[in-house]
């Protein structure tokens, strides 16, 4: 098992033509992704990477039998794209686009949730579930099958962590990349729920980091929850007022800091590393041997 | 981006908000010449993108055109929370009867708009929802819906605006939606909205902040970028690189934000202080990580580099080639630190090594707190 994708997952890549598009659609071949079809206005007939390339979503679903989307569309084009996704049924969308809108966010998770599709995104890594699938851009030569869960808002220290772990012989259920934007589909929380739900995974590390309270939620929910969940928050040094990389990550007069997110989960029992081999360590206690 | 009071005030004055006839100066000369065109008495305000200038002494009232001209020139030659003064607003003083709060801002956890109301204005609005919470009404909007004419009566009705008011103030919600619809906001706010001595509703303050992801469709926008205030930081902007300035010593370059916010947090566990945060972002080519180190070896304040990259797209090779043309084409006098991992950063390595560095002391590290606590030791000299 694992959670959102696995090996009957049969992916679309909408802006497929595009540079993203055909370099991570040729890197989710590679890694054995099921890459069925791809969309580009105006391009349909063609083929990138062997994969048909059709002009509308509607069309890719009826002909390849699609259950799941990546969005490698430009910003501008993203939320209509993402929307097109919903429309044609597709249960889960992956959104990497970075700078969209944020009033076009508000309106494509408020529909998503209406329609019950799974958005994860935008601003995002996307997600892989080693050995079975991979739905994003994330290196897939560094994750390897195994107990652990991954969740994190960020996506190159998400790889460090990851590299951590596989080193020491830990292997990870599916590790999800939620995003870095303020208005994500997919929170930790959500994450949570489906880990806790999953056979598979055994313990759960939660990479979060300053700005929202969508840490303090989680944590909320942790407190619930039988399986181990392992903390690390990042931008504990980062000023008040500035934006750290991520459109999310702000802290605004008192919400976001680093310091209540630490608290909540302490709070919920859930420890905090410091570092990133403390993250791994701390992991290896908790797995049963 | 944030807009000034008076930036705020033009664009609700073009929906059809109230505002007063003011005008801005920037010198005490011009704000002379502004009160006696509104008959001496008169408000004259710091513009700063920041909230508290009130307490600050950032605001005078004046009763005529050389009292104005006197606290002009004291709130000019002012700095309020690091932001100078450039600009004063004067604006004819009004007669208050009452004074309420109206704004709509996102709210990031609910993932929608709200619309918030008081009859208790100009306090600070978190404030006043603490210690009188029954004269404060928050409404959440669809997103899909909009503000629908229940929202606006039930928010007037909860927030205890006197029964005489709720059809003028009805109009004024709707126009301030409209303002954060088509501007793109993620704040508008105005405290106080006065009740003036005429019986009309007037924004006596303005506060906007639109979404830097929608610029595109505001081309001509006139506001402040608060991302961009230090000069390096403008520099970056106009580079195309996501830089933060920051206190301390040690420069910092770096993939992915929160990778680098870590890095941040690692010096100063470390016992330093990072002097910025650069993220040179996924899949960078060797000219970023060269505009990145050229922007930061700009920086007098820097004592040392760290260059802490982890290869997923982002190719190790690609960084240290980008680091090589530096060091080849600009004077380099601070160390560097340099820690590569994962996707060629053996090959990056490598190249490294191969290197005729010159006069660069150049180190490499394995992992990240070792190389954290290097850059902080060579920082120290």
């Amino acid at each position: 098992m694992s959670i959102l994708i696995d090996t009957e997952t049969r992916v679309l890549v909408q802006g497929i033509t595009g540079r993203e598009g055909a370099f991570h659609t040729k890197q989710m071949l590679v890694y054995g992704t099921k890459v069925v079809a791809g969309v580009t206005p105006g391009k349909g007939g063609e083929r990138v990477e062997g994969v048909p390339v059709y002009n509308t979503v509607r069309e890719a679903v009826e002909k390849e039998g699609v259950n799941t989307s990546i969005v490698f569309v430009p910003p501008r084009f993203a939320a209509d794209a993402v929307i097109e996704a919903i429309d044609a049924g597709i249960r889960l969308v992956v959104c990497i686009t970075e700078w969209i809108p944020i009033h076009e966010m508000l309106q494509v998770t408020a529909y998503a949730r209406a329609k019950g599709t799974r958005l994860v995104g935008p601003n995002c890594p996307g997600l892989i579930s080693p050995g079975k699938s991979l739905v994003g851009i994330l290196p897939g030569s560094i994750f390897r099958p195994g107990p652990v869960g991954i969740v994190s808002r960020s996506g190159t220290l998400t790889y460090e962590v990851v590299n951590e772990l596989s080193t020491r012989g830990i292997g990870q259920s599916t590790c999800v990349g939620i995003g870095g934007d303020p208005i994500i589909g997919t929170r930790f929380i959500d994450v949570l729920k489906l880990f806790e739900a999953d056979p598979e995974t055994e313990a759960v590390v939660m990479i979060g980091e300053i700005g929202g309270s969508d840490e303090e939620e989680a944590a909320e929910y942790i407190k619930s929850m039988t399986k181990p969940v392992v903390g690390f928050i990042s931008g504990r040094t980062a000023p008040p007022g500035k934006r750290m990389g991520h459109a999310g990550a702000i802290i605004s007069g008192k919400t976001g800091t680093a310091e209540s997110k630490i608290e909540a989960l302490a709070g919920a029992g859930v420890p905090v590393a410091d570092t990133i081999n403390q993250i791994a360590d701390l992991i290896e206690e908790r797995l049963p041997r | 981006m944030k807009f000034l009071e008076y930036q705020a005030k033009e664009i609700f004055a073009a929906a059809g908000i109230p505002t007063p006839r003011g005008k801005v100066a920037k010198s005490p000369g011009e704000a002379r010449a502004i009160a006696e065109e509104l008959g001496g008495k008169a408000v004259v305000k710091a513009q700063v993108p920041i909230g508290g200038r009130g307490k600050a002494g950032g605001v005078a009232v004046v009763a005529d055109a050389g009292q104005a001209e006197k606290e002009a020139a004291r709130i000019l030659s002012m700095e309020i929370r690091g932001y100078p003064v450039h600009e004063v607003l004067v604006e004819p003083a009004a007669d208050i009867q009452a004074e309420f709060y109206l704004g709509i801002t996102v709210d990031r956890a609910r993932q929608a708009p709200v619309l918030i109301v008081s009859s208790a204005g100009g306090m600070d609005i978190e404030e006043v929802a603490e210690t009188q919470p029954e004269k404060v009404a928050k409404v959440w909007l669809d997103p899909l819906l909009g503000l629908l004419p229940y929202q606006v009566r039930e928010a007037c009705y909860r927030a205890q605006v006197p029964a005489e008011l709720v059809k003028p103030m009805s109009a004024l919600i709707e126009k301030v939606f409209r303002v954060f619809k088509e501007q793109d906001a993620i704040l508008v706010e105005i405290n106080p909205l006065a009740l003036v001595g005429s019986g009309q509703l007037v924004a006596l303050d303005g506060k906007m902040e639109t979404d830097d992801n929608a610029s595109f469709r505001h081309p001509d926008a006139k506001g402040v970028d608060e991302q961009a205030e230090h000069p390096l930081e403008q520099k970056a902007k106009e580079l195309g690189l996501s830089y933060v300035k920051l206190d301390g010593e040690v420069g910092i370059v770096g993939n992915g934000a929160g990778l680098v916010m870590t890095t941040l947090d690692m010096i100063q566990r470390s016992g330093g202080r990072a002097a910025n945060f650069l993220d040179i972002g996924g899949g960078a080519q060797a000219e970023v990580v060269r505009n990145g180190l050229s922007l930061i070896l700009s920086d007098p304040a820097v004592k040392s580099i760290l260059i802490n990259v982890f290869g997923g797209i982002t190719r190790c090779d690609e960084v240290a080639k980008g680091l090589l043309s530096v060091i080849q084409e600009m004077e380099v006098k601070v160390p560097i630190v340099v820690r590569l991992a994962g996707t060629r950063a053996k090959e990056g390595r490598e190249l490294l090594a191969a290197a005729d560095l010159g006069g660069v002391r150049l180190e490499t590290a394995e992992s990240f707190q070792e190389a954290a606590r290097k850059a902080v030791e060579l920082a120290r000299g």
